[in-house]
């Protein structure tokens, strides 16, 4: 499905985050990745690359780092001329964001920058290498809702869907897309450091007309190649739900 | 072939040493990595994903944050080598 394609992967930390599966199955159909990480935390990635089908390069990408931003295109021609796809897939918010009233704007600007902000700065520092028809995705937590303990991480993925519609609309004329999947909850580092992720698990167990598996990220990264690969050429500005179908119904 | 207790310990003290800085012969079973050893979660996953390598176990996200000393990640790694 996507011989001959170069996907830009950011987000894999351990064997268990999403964009580890996407880039997994992404080389099994054909694909070739790059990967990118950040600070202390490529050490763990370069280590978790080479789990990977074939062992990706590693390039170094802080989104907040203006420098890591506006070097990245002439960095990715080390590894590739253009390429087919970036995956977003970078979610941060310091502890205090998850406590509503008495969160700091600091820990809020934080969140936003990190997990909002990040979709527009990636796209606009990968766009160089982008050929026509190319997709931008990433992921989202269904921001239509107040949730339990999800607090301004959900204010900041509002603000990711709205940045994702925009980036549909400027970079639809350059012949790119961009689209979200708003993913069930996953059980991976990122979940496990907001304190008290687990109450989503069992109630998303229970609704989930299809049921829901916490601890499979599979069905999040196999919607995220589709929407990566040629297959939805004429979608952008959307918002793909890989839930088990809990957005649908009520309790 | 299956490593031993000490094997094991040799092992996961130079790793830590690695990761840390810390002297390989501080890095003993009774020593704590967050009280002991200044190891914090990122560097406790380092760690983690260093020695499923180094031992070919399997050490899984969710077990990581119960290996509170050394000697407890000697302790598993032995128990769950492939
Ligand atoms: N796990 C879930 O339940 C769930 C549900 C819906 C959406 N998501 C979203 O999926 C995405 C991936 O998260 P995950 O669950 O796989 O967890 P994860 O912890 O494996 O991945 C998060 C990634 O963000 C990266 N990151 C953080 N700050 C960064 C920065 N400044 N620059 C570059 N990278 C940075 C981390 O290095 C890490 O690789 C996030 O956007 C998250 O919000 C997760």
């Amino acid at each position: 499905m996507l011989t001959g394609k170069t996907f830009l992967i950011t987000g894999v930390l351990m064997e268990s985050s999403i964009a580890f599966h996407v880039a997994r199955l992404a080389q099994e159909q054909g694909a070739s990745v790059i990967l990118t990480s950040f600070g202390r935390t490529m050490r763990i990635t370069e280590k978790i690359a080479g789990r990977l089908p074939e062992r990706p390069p590693v390039i170094e990408l802080d989104v907040t780092d203006e420098a890591h931003l506006d070097t990245l295109a002439d960095r990715l021609g080390e590894h590739c001329d253009q390429l087919d796809g970036v995956l977003h897939s970078i979610g941060f918010a310091p502890e205090g964001a998850f406590t509503f009233l008495e969160a700091s704007w600091e820990d809020v600007s934080t969140a936003v920058h990190v997990s909002a902000y990040s979709l527009k700065a990636l796209a606009v520092a990968a766009l160089p290498r982008m050929r026509e028809g190319s997709s931008v995705v990433g992921l989202t937590f269904d921001a239509s809702f107040a949730w339990p303990v999800y607090d301004w991480m959900g204010v900041a993925k509002a603000a990711f869907e709205s940045t994702s519609r925009y980036l549909a609309r400027d970079l639809g004329p350059k012949g790119v897309r961009c689209n979200l999947v708003a993913a069930g909850p996953i059980k991976t580092t990122a979940a496990r450091s907001i304190p008290g992720f687990e109450q989503f698990e069992e109630k998303w167990q229970e609704r989930a007309p299809l049921g829901w598996d916490v601890t499979d990220p599979v069905p999040t990264a196999r919607a995220c190649v589709a929407l990566l690969s040629d297959w939805f050429p004429a979608t952008t500005g959307e918002i793909v739900h890989v839930d088990g179908g809990f957005h649908a119904v009520g309790t | 072939m299956a490593h031993t207790e000490q094997e094991i310990l040799d092992g996961l003290a130079e790793i830590v040493a690695e990761e840390t800085g810390v002297d390989t012969a501080e890095v003993t079973a009774d020593k704590s990595f967050t009280d002991d050893l200044d190891v914090d979660s990122l560097s406790m996953m380092t760690i983690a994903v260093s020695a499923e390598e180094k031992f070919g176990a399997k050490i899984p996200d969710e077990e990581v944050k119960n290996l509170k000393t050394v000697g407890d990640a000697v302790t598993y790694i032995k128990n769950n080598q492939a």
